[in-house]
């Protein structure tokens, strides 16, 4: 038998890095067939059952798209912070405070009609997350004060906050769960004429665009790449890193929020107890498997929201729903471990390659 | 009296809950590898112990199988971050998405099913009848009665054996001790591995001490606050106790307070320990005039043999 070695390789293409997401998430979904199997219950049929449901059928598609929509601006947001190595893993908070701020718009803010109204109500939810994430990149920008910590605890203090609203003064009249008012109808984004996906999936497109060409081609964007990259090299290029750190945790949070209002606007009508649902987390594994980028993350979360969904599906045969976040876990971590031969290569012993 | 007495006996349980997973981590991190899945790993820990719990009635084979789970889950990760290199923060993301979500799909069987079985809080005999300190330090049950015996351990080895010296240098300078022929790559797997089961007992702390029934997701941030208490004690398990009790301290003062100020909305309280953390993590950690930090200069850096 030939002896391998491991030999270190440049980079690979965006080619290859998708080809080995893509193999290494089969291997995952193999793996979760096994532990699948251990609690009991045939994943072949499992499988077969949420594919079927999610993706082979157009109003499965549609509701992929539609419970998609809070994923994707938080996996653009999150992304947006990972790209300068800021670890905003407050997502889930910041979605939630935008949600409030969009109620508190429809209560108590100025009554404009039609798409003013719309656009004011999207800024709110959007304040209401860049507010969130600058408590926490404030003390990251002046102090250094490690935000992936304080992000993450004020996740819990503004679910405590949103259950709270949702429970006590702006709770439902008659409603015996934890939510809102419906949203007055001048506010509800139009589906698209003949094939019922809210105006707001385009929308999000336009931001992921954006954000693209931001990256690219502006200064700012290509900024926070060689902050990234390599922050001594930055501050040697005189990029003035704390400002960026506030811009770009205020961004991330911001598109966090607005995952807030399109929930809020376009899928439930009304803001919930338990309304971000772990998107902010699952936005986290969405970012990283898209490798941040913005267009890749529109894909990635059609497909973990049809995931989701189909994994209420298969509730009836007795699976938990936890299956999607196990599911999501898996690939993630299995992903990542393949990762190792975007770096690796194996060659056989004695040949090529210095020794 | 007895309130305070119920309080700061409550606040010991509470600490000792993160303490585990808070030690578990210091010795991770003093070895260069920070592991941000502890929610997740404790969730898994929680869930193994509570599901033996359930389907053997037998604690000490539950607790075992706690230890045996955490094991488990610091081998992949170390084989993650050690052996393949990868971004720790992207793999402590990944096993904290994985354990929460892979807990909750094991424990289905069990949730809202009662065990009752559990670690008894037991007096010990003397220290137990001493007043006022009896009660707070001496009703409790064994895994608090363990971490008083862990926690001058654990100074004794990271301060002063030759052990706790390696230690420290595979997390700020690994290179030197492979120079010396230390195998970098095997004690990181076994600091990792260590420290992975400790952050299970947390877990089973939570499932098979404190309370006794389990619901997905229930550790409910106590494995972040372990984490944040690591930074907040800069890596030390004397510290480290301090800051947990304080936690510990506010959380049970919050559900006391609850019986006396009924008018306060019960939010309030809840949300307080994790306010107090935000609060005392960026005083303990902030850059306000020191610029030097305890924290392992290696942290976060894979060991690479070949970029020497």
């Amino acid at each position: 038998m030939k002896k391998l070695r491991l030999e270190r390789k440049t980079s690979g293409s965006g080619f290859s890095v998708f080809l080995n997401s893509v193999l290494f998430t089969g291997v995952a979904l193999v793996v979760c067939g096994f532990i699948i199997a251990a609690v009991g219950f045939n994943p072949i049929e499992v499988y077969a059952k949420m594919f079927r449901k999610a993706f082979l059928s157009a109003r499965g598609i549609r509701k992929a798209i539609e419970s998609g929509l809070p994923l994707m601006l938080c996996g653009l947001g999150v992304s947006i912070a990972f790209r300068m190595n800021l670890n905003n893993i407050g997502a889930e908070g910041q979605y939630a405070v935008g949600a409030i701020f969009g109620v508190a718009y429809v209560l108590y803010g100025p009554n404009l009609p039609g798409v003013p109204g719309i656009l004011a109500l999207a800024c709110c939810c959007f304040l209401g997350g860049a507010l969130w994430a600058l408590l926490c990149a404030a003390p990251r920008a002046f102090w250094d004060v490690d935000e992936s910590i304080t992000t993450l605890m004020l996740n819990y203090v503004a679910l405590i906050l949103l259950s709270y609203l949702c429970l006590g003064p702006w709770k439902a009249k008659g409603q015996n769960m934890g939510q809102t008012e419906k949203i007055p109808d001048a506010f509800v984004i139009p589906e698209i004429p003949g094939l019922e996906v809210s105006m707001a999936f385009p929308a999000v497109i336009v931001i992921a665009l954006l954000l693209f060409f931001f990256y690219r081609y502006t200064t700012s964007g290509f900024q926070i790449n060689v902050i990234g990259k390599s922050p001594t090299a930055a501050r040697y290029a005189g990029i003035n890193i704390r400002r960026n750190i506030l811009l770009v945790l205020g961004l991330s949070g911001g598109l966090a929020g607005l995952a807030g209002f399109v929930q809020y606007v376009a899928v439930t009508g009304r803001v919930q107890e338990n309304m971000p649902n772990n998107a902010g987390y699952t936005g986290i594994v969405i970012a990283y498997l898209s490798r941040f980028n913005p267009i890749v993350v529109i894909i990635v979360s059609i497909l973990f929201a049809g995931l989701q969904n189909s994994s209420a599906t298969v509730q009836v045969m007795g699976v938990p729903a936890q299956i999607a976040t196990m599911m999501q876990g898996a690939i993630m971590v299995i992903v990542i471990a393949g990762d190792f031969f975007q770096r690796y290569k194996f060659v056989a012993a004695g040949k090529g390659g210095k020794a | 009296m007895g309130l305070f007495i119920s309080i700061l006996s409550g606040a010991i349980v509470y600490a000792v809950s993160v303490m585990y997973a808070g030690i578990g981590e210091t010795f991770s991190e003093r070895a260069g590898i920070m592991n941000l899945g502890v929610e997740g790993i404790m969730l898994m820990g929680a869930v193994a112990g509570y599901i033996t719990a359930v389907n053997t009635r037998d604690l000490a084979l539950s607790f075992l199988v706690v230890l045996l789970t955490g094991a488990v889950f610091g081998l992949i990760f170390a084989f993650l971050t050690v052996t393949l290199q990868a971004d720790q923060t992207v793999c402590g993301m990944a096993m904290l998405t994985f354990g929460t979500g892979l807990s909750g799909f094991l424990g289905k069987d069990v949730a809202g099913v009662a065990a009752n079985l559990k670690f008894q809080a037991f007096s010990i005999p003397l220290l137990g009848d001493i007043p006022v300190i009896g009660p707070i330090f001496f009703r409790q049950n064994l895994l608090v009665y363990a971490m008083y015996v862990i926690v001058p351990l654990s100074l004794f080895y990271i301060y002063k054996t030759k052990y706790g010296l390696y230690l420290r240098a595979l997390g700020e300078n690994p290179a030197a001790l492979d120079s010396a022929g230390m195998n970098v790559f095997g004690l990181r797997y076994a600091y990792v591995i260590f420290g992975c089961t400790m952050i299970a007992v947390s877990g089973a702390c939570v499932t098979l001490a404190n309370t006794n029934f389990w619901s997905p997701g229930m550790t409910a941030g106590k494995g972040w606050i372990a984490f944040a208490l690591v930074a907040f004690s800069s890596w030390n398990p004397l510290k480290l106790t301090f800051g947990a009790l304080l936690f510990g301290f506010i959380s049970c003062l919050g559900s006391n307070l609850q019986i006396y100020l009924p008018s306060v909305p019960t939010e309030i309280y809840s949300a307080m320990p994790y306010i107090a953390t935000i609060i005392a993590f960026i005083l303990a950690t902030g850059n306000f005039r020191k610029a030097h930090t305890a924290q392992p200069a290696a942290l976060c850096k894979p060991y690479d043999r070949e970029s020497r």
